[in-house]
């Protein structure tokens, strides 16, 4: 069982909801969706979850006063799981509508996926694809997950870090294989939804739950 | 892996129950959504469409109370359709757990609409829905209302439109083949997804496993979704004589909705009007679709035995 609160960060673009059912499901009830700094600063696991545009994202963290939460929060070596756009959003930068500055936790680019001229590999990217061992998963949230375990991607950027050993897995999508989960110290980071990929996703927020 | 291929159950849904067109033969209803969403979720769907059926007549989405209660339990992506018509609206069935609204009635009157939604909550949740009709000369003709209203809007130009105005998925039902069982139209299919560079869910049509792969292959479909073909695999005759529709013999859920059930009875009606659709379970759709090469998610996840009763029909 867990111990602790996780609290999930809400800057108006999350998929809150679905990432506290998910949560609860697997046994992690204390739960709080929030963007009071103090709670974030507090928090004994942290999730930055999210959807949407990064120029967005990056708006209403800034306008809620709680980048230098995350930030400080970040420091502390607690585990902080960022999913999707909360992914990006760990990122120092991004091109998506123009040059945007993320959180900068992890240094890297977020870019836009390169789509095929035939219209056959559309993007956005909506639907399942698989994850490719780089790294070895042990100790991290992917640990007793199959090689090429299907998960469900909902995007149109991806996460481009500097340093490529902290990249566990890629993904490939017509001709783009991008780095679809990263771990740098306490900071992970998963391109697909986990509350949204069944059975195998809701053991990636069991582990990321139970985890010290 | 590149190119993986959703298999969608689409439910539609008129109070709390599943319900299906039989022929010309009005609504019935199947059993309870949260039931069917629950097989679906369990025998390896990888998305699911809860369509309100009835939110034209009353103006609205009905669907909140639904959506609550099966997103504790089912996760796997969620797409709300009917009756969405505002911000306020998509703001309240996302809320309630859906991840993504396709909106078609709605969108045709104002398509300022999918642009504000688009840049509200993101290109990624909110789908186009389009209903077509082909007509003579071989142009398609967006419908609305469930398919019950003509537009005179040109379905093909009005997908492309959709997706400069930010529509980031788009779901084509043709009019002509929902229910029938004949097969999807495949050249509407392919037209639009050809045309986009947006996701295309093909729907309407589907009577046996065969026209799924067609529609993939031929019509270039990203993803494609059924009601009949999955719903009557995973119906279950009862066989008590005497039924209501509270009787504890329906197994797949009470209905609390008023409705006739004699036909699931499997030696009075239950096997009469959807002789034509020859059901599959997903696993088997899944199975054909690895056989033709075309990649999707594998089905062998744990928990799947646990349902075997329950979704097999004998």
């Amino acid at each position: 069982m867990s111990s602790g609160q996780t609290v999930i960060v809400d800057y108006k673009l999350g998929n809150l909801f679905s990432v506290e059912r998910a949560l609860h499901k697997v046994g992690a009830v204390n739960t709080l969706i929030s963007n009071d700094s103090e709670a974030i600063e507090n928090a004994d696991r942290l999730i930055l979850p999210g959807v949407g545009a990064f120029g967005d994202g990056m708006n209403n963290l800034k306008e809620l006063g709680i980048i230098n939460s995350i930030k400080t929060y970040a420091a502390s070596g607690r585990p902080l799981l960022g999913v999707c756009l909360g992914m990006q959003m760990l990122m120092s930068e991004s091109d998506e509508f123009g040059r945007n500055e993320g959180l900068g936790l992890v240094s890297g680019n977020v870019v836009t996926l390169e789509q095929n001229e035939d219209n056959r590999i559309k993007v956005p990217h909506i639907g399942w694809n698989t994850l490719s061992p780089v790294e070895s998963w042990s100790g991290s949230i992917l640990r007793d997950l199959e090689d090429e375990t299907y998960m469900y991607f909902l995007h149109s950027y991806v996460t481009v870090p500097d340093d490529p050993k902290i990249i566990l897995a890629t993904t490939t999508y017509g001709k783009n294989t991008y780095c679809s989960v990263f771990k740098k110290d306490n900071l992970t980071g998963v391109q697909f939804h986990p509350e949204r990929s069944g059975k195998d996703g809701l053991d990636i927020y069991e582990r990321f739950a139970n985890d010290n | 892996m590149s190119l993986s291929v959703r298999v969608i159950p689409r439910l539609d849904i008129k109070g709390p129950n599943l319900i299906k067109g039989l022929s010309f033969d009005g609504y019935r209803a199947l059993g309870t959504a949260e039931q069917f969403a629950r097989i679906y979720y369990e025998e390896g769907a990888d998305e699911l469409i809860y369509q309100d059926v009835v939110a034209s007549l009353y103006q609205r989405n009905s669907l909140t109370d639904i959506i609550r209660k099966t997103a504790t339990e089912i996760f796997i992506p969620l797409t709300v359709a009917g009756g969405i018509r505002s911000i306020d609206d998509i703001r309240g069935i996302l809320r309630s757990g859906a991840d993504k609204v396709a909106i078609n009635t709605a969108a045709i009157a104002n398509p300022d609409l999918i642009k504000t939604a688009a840049h509200t909550f993101g290109s990624q949740c909110i789908v186009l829905s389009i209903e077509a009709k082909r007509r003579e000369g071989g142009w398609y003709e967006a419908w609305v209302d469930y398919g019950r209203q003509p537009t005179g809007v040109d379905a093909i130009e009005w997908a492309q439109r959709a997706v400069d105005l930010g529509a980031g998925e788009i779901l084509v039902t043709s009019v002509d083949r929902e229910g029938m069982g004949t097969g999807y139209d495949i050249e509407l299919t392919r037209q639009i997804a050809t045309k986009v560079p947006v996701p295309v869910i093909a729907c309407g049509g589907a009577g046996k496993a065969e026209h799924v792969t067609q529609v993939i292959e031929v019509g270039m479909a990203d993803a494609v979704s059924a009601a009949s073909l999955f719903h009557y695999n995973y119906l279950q005759p009862v066989d008590t004589l005497f039924m209501s529709s509270d009787s504890d013999a329906l197994r797949m859920g009470k209905q609390v909705d008023e409705g006739n059930v004699d036909y699931l009875h499997d030696k009075l009606c239950g096997a009469i009007p959807w002789t034509m659709i020859e059901s599959a379970s997903i696993p088997e759709i899944k199975k054909r679709l690895l056989d033709h090469d075309i990649d999707c998610r594998s089905i062998d996840s744990p928990g799947m035995s646990d349902l075997a009763s329950v979704g097999d029909p004998s």
